[in-house]
């Protein structure tokens, strides 16, 4: 194939890095505030349903074996966490550096392309999924619901999670006019998903037509994983979510390149 | 061919269908200051965005360092200095962060940045600001800001984008006196104004731009000898027998509201004749600028 035929792909060399560089040096400055979200959050659902509503559930079956209520929706509280990090990352503080601050346009003027900007983040916004899930991770082992070292792998899983939630932010953030446009892809995508993925009922109370929607959502395949891993229960079927996730990852990551090209290189 | 800092063949740049770059040729030679001056709209911003590698051209040639700017965009990237029209520096961070930063964009060891950074801070009288936040600075200093980090990786060609718009006259000459500073010592500046005051003090060469092509091109001082000659005679409320005497004599003149301005050669007998023989009041005699060669190619229409 000639150059011409592969222009569309993403030109991308390590100097992606330098945005997470970047990125990295204003945490520095805000972690307190950044992090103490995923620190305070699952102790409050787990106080909130745990307490509350886990005695009203009771036990609930998981792959024919009854779990407490709290057991089984910890792990999903680590996946919506690892989607709400990549995404608001992705969306409002990507839209923020690119439209109101201008930051892309400045770094676009030194020898980074576009491709490695937009590279740079989204992989910082899988990293603040990942940082956001060993601080979790740290918490919600306190309450013992955790089987160890599987758990463990849930680290690794929500880097790619992020990816794939911060690549389909950054497709977003390429089409939204204003900033307030955002209220729609969460309204209408990010909070069915938290709604609807086998994070606080199983899957298959729903009915038919519910469960094969569900099965197209990256959420579902998010909490499956780590709901697996964070009970030590793996099976070979979840090859398939893995499957999903990275193909979905790949899709909206070259997408997200593609409609930021067509937004900024004017 | 490898003197050329750019060239530019027959360059165009088309946005839906609309031209705002419509075939223009230049050349600008090391160690040389080059204005693109125009009104707003006339395509200089657009042309400047090609010439960095931000925006792509539609047709025609355009290189700079002797390269194709569309196969070697990063290498001459590395080589320029960039300060876009708006001032987009990094609120996040600090000014001395500001400029480490971007240095890391370059590759520039972090050391070597640092000790640049404050270089430029000096440089630019903005060494006791180091810690300050962006936020906080005049409209003034975070020019100064933007020019400094232009520099931060030593570019053989600094290219400013209407680099004094909106600021107050001390600033602007501040601005000046460094690029003055820098010109001295041998670095290629391109610079879009629509402030003449600007062009003729700095500039060694320029082109006028207007609807995306360029109308004139040479040096200040040439460009208002060909185009205006040497003197201006303004004439407020011109009585009608200097207006018949203007046209009689085929005068190069521009008749305005309540206006009447004469471009002039010799200026000290013309003026005698005509103050002497048409008004009592209301009439001077001054140095052309470059300001009437911009208004008297480019019209005087509004232009927003």
């Amino acid at each position: 194939m000639t150059v011409r035929e592969m222009i569309w792909l993403p030109h991308i060399s390590p100097r992606f890095f330098r945005i997470l560089q970047r990125n990295s040096q204003v945490l520095r400055r805000t972690w307190k505030v950044n992090f103490l979200p995923p620190i305070l959050e699952p102790v409050l659902y787990l106080l909130a349903f745990g307490a509350g509503l886990g005695l009203l559930v009771g036990e609930i079956s998981y792959r024919g074996e009854p779990v407490s209520y709290v057991a089984y929706i910890a792990p999903a509280l680590i996946a919506v966490n690892i989607m709400y990090n990549a995404f608001f990352e992705n969306t409002y503080a990507s839209y923020v550096r690119m439209y109101y601050q201008k930051t892309y346009d400045a770094i676009m003027a030194t020898p980074l392309n576009l491709d490695e900007i937009i590279t740079g983040e989204i992989v910082w916004g899988a990293v603040k999924s990942l940082i956001a899930t060993i601080l979790m991770l740290a918490v919600i082992s306190l309450f013992n619901l955790l089987v160890y070292p599987q758990a463990l792998f849930i680290v690794p899983l929500a880097f790619l999670g992020g990816l794939a939630f911060g690549s389909v932010a950054m497709c977003f953030t390429a089409l939204v006019p204003q900033i307030e446009v955002f209220n729609f892809p969460i309204f209408l995508f990010i909070t069915p998903m938290f709604l609807f993925s086998g994070t606080f009922f199983p899957l298959e109370t729903l009915p038919r037509w519910a469960q094969v929607l569900a099965q197209f959502l990256p959420l579902t395949h998010l909490v499956a994983l780590v709901r697996a891993l964070a009970m030590g229960k793996l099976q070979a079927q979840l090859l398939l979510s893995l499957f999903y996730l990275v193909i979905f990852s790949g899709i909206t990551f070259i997408l997200a390149i593609l409609l930021m090209r067509r937004r900024l290189i004017i | 061919m490898s003197e050329d800092l750019i060239f530019a063949k027959d360059l165009c740049k088309t946005f839906n269908g609309l031209k705002a770059v419509d075939g223009i040729s230049l050349r600008m030679s090391r160690g040389e200051c080059f204005g693109i001056l125009g009104p707003n709209g006339a395509g200089k911003t657009t042309t400047v965005r090609m010439i960095y590698g931000f925006s792509p051209v539609s047709s025609g040639t355009l290189k700079v360092f002797g390269m194709d700017i569309q196969k070697h965009a990063r290498l001459i990237k590395a080589k320029s200095g960039v300060c876009q029209q708006e001032n987009n520096l990094d609120p996040d961070l600090t000014v001395f962060q500001n400029l480490v930063t971007y240095a890391s964009y370059f590759d520039i060891p972090r050391a070597t940045a640092r000790q640049r950074a404050s270089e430029l801070l000096r440089f630019m009288r903005l060494e006791h600001k180091e810690r300050g936040k962006i936020l906080e600075l005049s409209g003034g200093m975070q020019r100064r800001l933007v020019i400094a980090r232009a520099l931060i990786n030593k570019p053989e060609l600094l290219i400013l984008d209407e680099p004094t718009t909106g600021l107050d006259p001390q600033s602007r000459h501040q601005v000046w006196g460094r690029l003055a500073e820098l010109k001295a010592q041998g670095l290629g500046i391109l610079l879009t104004t629509h402030y003449m005051e600007e062009a003729a003090h700095l500039c060694d060469r320029l082109v006028i731009m207007d609807h995306g092509r360029i109308l004139v091109e040479g040096g200040p001082l040439d460009l208002i000898h060909q185009n205006v000659g040497a003197n201006v005679i303004e004439v407020e409320s011109p009585s009608e027998s200097l207006v018949n005497f203007v046209k009689d004599s085929d005068l190069d003149h521009e008749e305005l509201s309540h206006r009447l301005l004469i471009y002039t050669r010799d200026g000290e007998a013309l003026f005698r004749k005509i103050s002497e023989g048409f008004c009592d009041r209301g009439c001077s005699l001054r140095m052309a600028t470059l300001e009437d060669v911009f208004l008297k190619l480019t019209g005087r229409e509004l232009r927003d």
